[in-house]
């Protein structure tokens, strides 16, 4: 994972193909095969253990997910917020207690499946992959955060500008190169799961029901007006 | 006025002989697919019984229906960011264990099995894992146990009864039971539509059914706990959920739903009822007690000019009109007041009715001559073996007196009959019992024509479904040459 042409290949090849795999697969599933976006819920089977590592999952994951967004997006503020030591522990033992959680929800899920049988008749290749690569990722993430302090104040001056130059398509992989091998498997499975993210159960992401929030409790259909669109939610389609 | 028409349903209880025909005619067509095994769209039920899922009725436990809070109306089982928060694990969703496991056999054992001593059984085998199971319930475990006391006597509506009332009920020489068949109601005010966070659930505009769009179904399961009636179901195997359409393909080139084309006992009617869309909302706030005439009210007289008119102006087509105006389901639940909604306390305004049963007649054998005819005309149906209280909870959203209606009724026509085709009741005394049920001898008539001697044309009055106005029928079908059809063109296989 050291020569050039290796980080190369890694961290200014791999991203785009994963983000093109990404846009390309889940636009394409979409539009193909809408009957296959779904969350794929196994509660229904099994009852007893479900609780536990699906919420822990969520919600652990939700956290962390968002703090990668702020640092990507407020990398500035995240510094500015970390420059007093209390507000560094506060932010890093949380960071770290939420890691934990979508870690032990992980496991929860994966260990889950290979107990119940009725879950396991559910549980697709796919499945097993990406739960594994998550597993991982959230492994590899909450080494690097005990042994790399403090990784909240550094990812905002070397992993943001990498992603930024990334997003911009000036890739410049001069931040990794030096990194630890744990951080450069963070990020190239990163990458991996980002590509691998349309062939699996992991779209259901994509269809979170956020305008639930807004919308009339009635919904009715009509002939001639037919299937109300996505967005916006109170359109043509939607006589009441 | 805002009129739309929906394709109603009445389901005369005191004819229904219980024989599940209905329940193998939807199995056949709809439900007999790899995670729908342990569907019944259609169920009949023992009444008093556990039902299906088992205890249904408890809401307590299931958070089925809507409740008024605060002057408002919600849904038991959720709200708006309730049901953001638990979607990752739905706290009131029923597993496969309130249902049943369904099950085959291992049938080759009984060709393949080795010579041995005992001859070979063909084992039960788990159609969910594949593998032996031991079958410890069913769909139909209770099916005739009335009186029985893990069934009969855990039936939720027991509540509504005195302890003496319940004595009497399970006195094994007043034993009793009823058969209840249940569909989808095709709610007015369907909790399963307004739960579904994804907005997949949607009830058609120009006939009433509610519906499930696979493809915007994503499996948040909210519907399954929302419908008190427990008749949205979740297909394990396709991580989609999915619901009684009232064979809307059917309806669509003029038959009636298999389960009421199947029936033997001819208890089902079908026809169109127009509403008053507006007025919902605010029927669905008024306190129990007057839910069953706020949904009557509800109901609009198809005859009325200004209905018509207002009808016209909604869109319902001319041909809808006058198929409202054949309906038997018309008569039944507005002008004759003898079908009766199941639980209207859940406010979800099920569209589907039901005519309540007469109890066994009680005889008391006096010499061998059966006194029949006391004093009071109507004391067998204030003693009658199913207290009616039971029936009031069932279907009158705690009512009595508007079962008791019904079954005076009902019994005032067979007397009726009876003085004009037996003789052994004088005119005079049917003609007092009419008086005293609010029946007149031509209502009468009426309904012994359309309960006895029905035919498929008098029970099934389908509108016209004007498909041809459908979105679809715009396209051009030339550009669909060589597909697979309009909509799905892909098989529903389960996702990645
Ligand atoms: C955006 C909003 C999201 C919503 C609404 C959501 C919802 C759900 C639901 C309802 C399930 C099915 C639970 C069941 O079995 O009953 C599920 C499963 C799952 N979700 Fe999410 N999810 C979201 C985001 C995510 C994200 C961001 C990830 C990870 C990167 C994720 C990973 C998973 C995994 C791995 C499972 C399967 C767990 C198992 O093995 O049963 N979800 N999700
Ligand atoms: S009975 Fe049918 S329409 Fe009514 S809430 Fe249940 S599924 Fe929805």
């Amino acid at each position: 994972m050291t020569s050039p042409t290796m980080n190369l290949l890694l961290f200014a090849m791999l991203p785009y193909v994963a983000l093109f795999v990404f846009f390309l697969g889940t636009i394409m599933r979409y539009r193909k095969a809408p009957f296959t976006y779904s969350s794929l819920s196994s509660q229904f089977l099994e009852n007893n253990q479900h609780f536990w590592g699906l919420t822990a999952l969520h919600y652990g994951i939700f956290a962390i997910l968002m703090g990668h967004l702020m640092g990507l997006l407020i990398p500035r503020q995240v510094l500015l917020w970390n420059s007093r030591p209390l507000r560094l522990y506060v932010l890093e033992i949380f960071s770290l207690a939420f890691a934990l959680m979508a870690l032990v929800g992980f496991v929860g899920v994966i260990e889950r499946r290979i107990r119940y049988p009725k879950a396991r008749t559910v549980t697709t290749p796919a499945d097993w992959i990406v739960e594994s690569m998550l597993i991982l990722q959230a492994a590899a993430g909450i080494y690097v955060a005990i042994f790399y302090p403090w990784g909240t104040s550094w990812y905002s001056t070397s992993a943001a500008p990498y992603l930024h130059s990334i997003f911009l398509f000036r890739p410049d992989i001069s931040y990794l190169v030096t990194m630890p091998l744990i951080v450069k498997f963070h990020v190239v499975n990163g990458w991996l799961i980002v590509g691998f993210f349309p062939f699996t159960r992991l779209v259901h992401a994509l269809v979170a029901p956020l305008p639930y929030l807004w919308r009339k409790p009635q919904l009715v259909r009509w002939y001639g007006i037919g299937i109300l669109p996505v967005w916006p939610r109170r359109a043509s389609g939607v006589r009441d | 006025m805002n009129v739309r028409s929906q394709v109603s349903m009445v389901f005369h209880l005191d004819k229904c002989i219980g024989c599940h025909t209905c329940s193998i005619a939807c199995k056949n067509i709809w439900t007999d697919r790899k995670g729908t095994e342990y569907m019944w769209w259609n169920n009949v039920e023992t009444k008093p019984g556990t039902g299906f899922p088992t205890r249904w009725e408890d809401q307590e436990r299931y958070k089925g229906g809507w409740e008024k809070k605060n002057g408002d109306l919600e849904l038991k089982s959720q709200n708006k960011s309730s049901a953001l928060f638990n979607i990752f694990h739905n706290p009131n969703q029923p597993t496969l264990d309130d249902y049943y496991e369904p099950w085959t056999y291992d049938y080759q054992n009984l060709f393949n099995a080795p010579e041995g001593a005992d001859q070979p059984t063909a084992k039960p085998i788990s159609m969910v894992t594949g593998e032996y199971i031991n079958v410890e319930a069913g769909p139909n475990w209770d099916d005739d146990l009335g009186g029985s006391p893990v069934y009969a006597q855990n039936d939720p509506n027991l509540e509504s009864l005195t302890p003496q009332q319940r004595e009497q009920l399970f006195a094994t020489e007043r034993l009793v039971f009823f058969y209840f068949p249940r569909i989808c109601n095709h709610c007015l005010n369907p909790a399963c539509v307004a739960a579904c966070p994804s907005g997949a659930l949607y009830k058609r505009g120009e006939d009433g059914i509610v519906l499930i769009d696979q493809k915007r179904c994503r499996g948040w399961r909210a519907c399954v706990a929302a419908c008190p009636y427990k008749k949205t179901y979740f297909n394990w195997s396709t991580g989609k959920s999915e619901k009684c359409i009232l064979c809307f393909p059917r309806l669509e080139t003029g038959q009636a739903p298999a389960c009421f084309h199947s029936c033997v006992g001819r208890i089902r009617y079908l026809g169109v009822l127009l509403y008053d869309a507006a007025r919902i909302e605010e029927v669905a706030k008024l306190p129990d007690d007057e839910l069953i005439e706020g949904q009557r009210s509800l109901i609009l007289d198809p005859f009325d000019p200004e209905v018509i008119a207002a009808a016209r102006a909604s869109g319902v087509h001319d041909s809808v009109i006058e198929s409202a105006q054949k309906s038997p389901v018309y008569q039944f639940v507005k002008v004759w007041k003898l079908a009766l909604p199941p639980h209207l306390e859940y406010r979800t305004f099920p569209m589907l009715f039901y005519v309540p049963p007469m109890s066994p007649v009680m005889a008391s054998q006096d010499g061998g001559v059966i006194d029949h005819v006391s004093g009071d005309l109507f004391h067998d149906i204030e003693q009658s073996r199913v207290p009616v209280a039971y029936l009031a909870k069932l279907l009158g959203a705690g009512q009595e007196n508007k079962v008791r209606y019904a079954l005076r009724k009902q019994k005032a026509v067979r007397w009726y009959r009876r003085a004009l085709t037996v003789g052994d009741v004088t005119m005079d005394v049917a003609k007092r019992m009419l008086a005293e049920a609010d029946c007149s001898s031509d209502e009468a008539e009426a309904i012994y024509q359309l309960t006895s001697l029905c035919t498929f044309e008098d029970r099934f009055v389908i509108p016209p479904m004007h498909r041809e106005e459908a979105l679809q029928m715009m396209e051009d079908p030339l550009e669909h040459k060589a597909n697979a059809g309009f909509g799905f063109v892909s098989a529903p296989h389960r996702g990645m």
